[in-house]
């Protein structure tokens, strides 16, 4: 079988790789030295984006479910599963580095606030959904299985948020308050650029693993064949 | 009418099968006291502080007490070859749905007539309010609904048993939050009213649940 070349793939790669340098030389060298927190609190640039790019893909996920229920076609269940990987690297990303902030500035590394706590959770939500499809032989009832859990944990994570908004917040609400942290126009510009090259990052790596998972079933395929023609 | 006479016919045929072999509720009631006692010695708490565990520990044994009788709400219809019989009958997917759901909530209901007056005692708390009673209805209510749909996922699985909490758990998160906060207030003397925002969170998370599950339910049995 021929490899067809990836030209978007490549072109994804590339224009990712830039942004992502251009948005660390902004975190370090553009944007201004915060008054209070100093510059730990460089972190928040690349600790927002990759909260950001969690929670999107995990409504990727859902997505995926609720269209491979409807239309019953594996690539709406690959791109889930996908996304679903991506997403769990992104939100440990954004709990490791949101401790490492918080070390600092709050006095601890965990505390029970409303976004730690949320993440926490979709953590262990989308930690289940893998092991739900690694106890599931038949591919195809795998696919239906964690399409519905998909749906379901997308649905319940939101309650999530309300029920723990009822204890106490300490989180830096800067993106909508402006209060918390003074935010010069400076570091506006920084964090959408974060934002823009995690983005690029998620479609770049969303990308290649559709990729691989065309290429193994095409691998299960071809051995399925082999062994009947022996 | 037609829709509810089937619904009632499933429920009805779960309670006799159970009231035959007992086999759920005992196991659900003896390890649901048996986690209540556990849990007073390993905490061993006593006034304030007890009025302040009891809700906690009221609901994390009706959480997982609930989770035994899930697993074998699925368990024996599939070793019986009940569940193809179910799905053979000329009924909606989703009635077969409310059906088993309202079976587990029946005994999820018996156990916690059972552990309501135990934690009251042990603990040292009024839990026997309407409000708190109240409380009970809408958690547990969610927590049947969503434990029914994912026990009927979990049955599919291999290492049935231990994938329904996996799944669960994390899923019956903001009912457990909302609930144990609301019974906490309400044994401290707050009013109905004060956990009004809680109340409707559990309304909205059992609506929530029921609209999901009432959907997706018949993608999870076809063969």
């Amino acid at each position: 079988m021929r490899e067809d070349r990836d030209t978007l793939g490549l072109a994804l790669i590339v224009v990712s790789g830039v942004a992502m340098a251009a948005a660390l030389a902004a975190v370090f060298l553009y944007a201004p030295r915060e008054m209070t927190m100093g510059d730990v609190q460089r972190i928040f640039y690349f600790h927002v984006s990759s909260a950001w790019v969690g929670f999107f893909a995990f409504f990727v996920t859902f997505l995926g479910g609720v269209a491979y229920l409807v239309s019953g076609k594996r690539r709406w269940d690959v791109l889930a599963v996908s996304s679903t990987q991506i997403g769990l690297t992104f939100i440990t990303m954004a709990v490791i580095t949101g401790s490492l902030w918080a070390r600092p500035v709050w006095g601890t590394y965990w505390t029970w606030e409303p976004r730690l706590t949320i993440s926490a959770i979709q953590l262990l939500v989308y930690v289940a959904y893998g092991m739900l499809r690694g106890a599931v032989d038949d591919p195809e009832k795998k696919a239906r299985f964690s399409s519905v859990y998909g749906i379901v944990a997308f649905v319940t994570v939101p309650l999530s948020w309300f029920a723990i908004r009822w204890w106490r917040t300490a989180h830096p609400d800067v993106l909508t308050s402006g209060e918390g942290m003074a935010f010069a126009a400076r570091m506006g510009h920084t964090l959408l650029a974060s934002l823009v090259a995690f983005t690029l990052l998620y479609i770049t790596i969303l990308r290649q693993r559709i990729r691989l998972a065309r290429t193994t079933d095409t691998v299960m395929r071809l051995r399925a064949q082999l062994d009947r023609s022996r | 009418m037609a829709y509810v006479r089937k619904v009632w016919a499933i429920v009805v045929k779960d309670v006799a099968a159970e009231l035959r072999t007992r086999e759920m509720t005992s196991a659900m009631l003896v390890f649901s006291v048996l986690a209540m006692l556990i849990f007073s010695f390993a905490l061993n708490l006593r006034g304030a502080v007890a009025q302040v565990a009891a809700p906690g520990v009221l609901w994390v044994t009706v959480v997982f007490a609930g989770t035994l009788g899930l697993n074998r709400s699925f368990t024996r219809e599939q070793v019986t070859g009940g569940f193809d019989g179910l799905l053979l009958a000329p009924v909606d997917r989703s009635a077969i749905f409310f059906g088993k759901a309202l079976g587990n909530l029946a005994f999820m209901g018996i156990v916690e007539i059972v552990l309501l007056p135990l934690c009251s005692v042990l603990f040292d708390v009024p839990l026997l309010r309407p409000g708190v009673l109240l409380v009970m209805v809408l958690g547990t209510v969610g927590y049947a609904a969503v434990g029914t749909l994912l026990a009927a996922i979990a049955v599919n699985t291999r290492a049935r048993e231990v994938m329904l909490p996996v799944l669960l758990l994390p899923l019956a998160v903001p009912a457990l939050i909302a609930a144990v906060q609301a019974t906490s207030g309400l044994v401290a003397g707050a009013t109905l009213s004060d956990v009004r925002p809680l109340l409707r969170l559990l309304i909205v998370y059992d609506l929530l649940i029921v609209a999901v599950s009432m959907l997706t339910f018949g993608y999870l049995v076809e063969e």
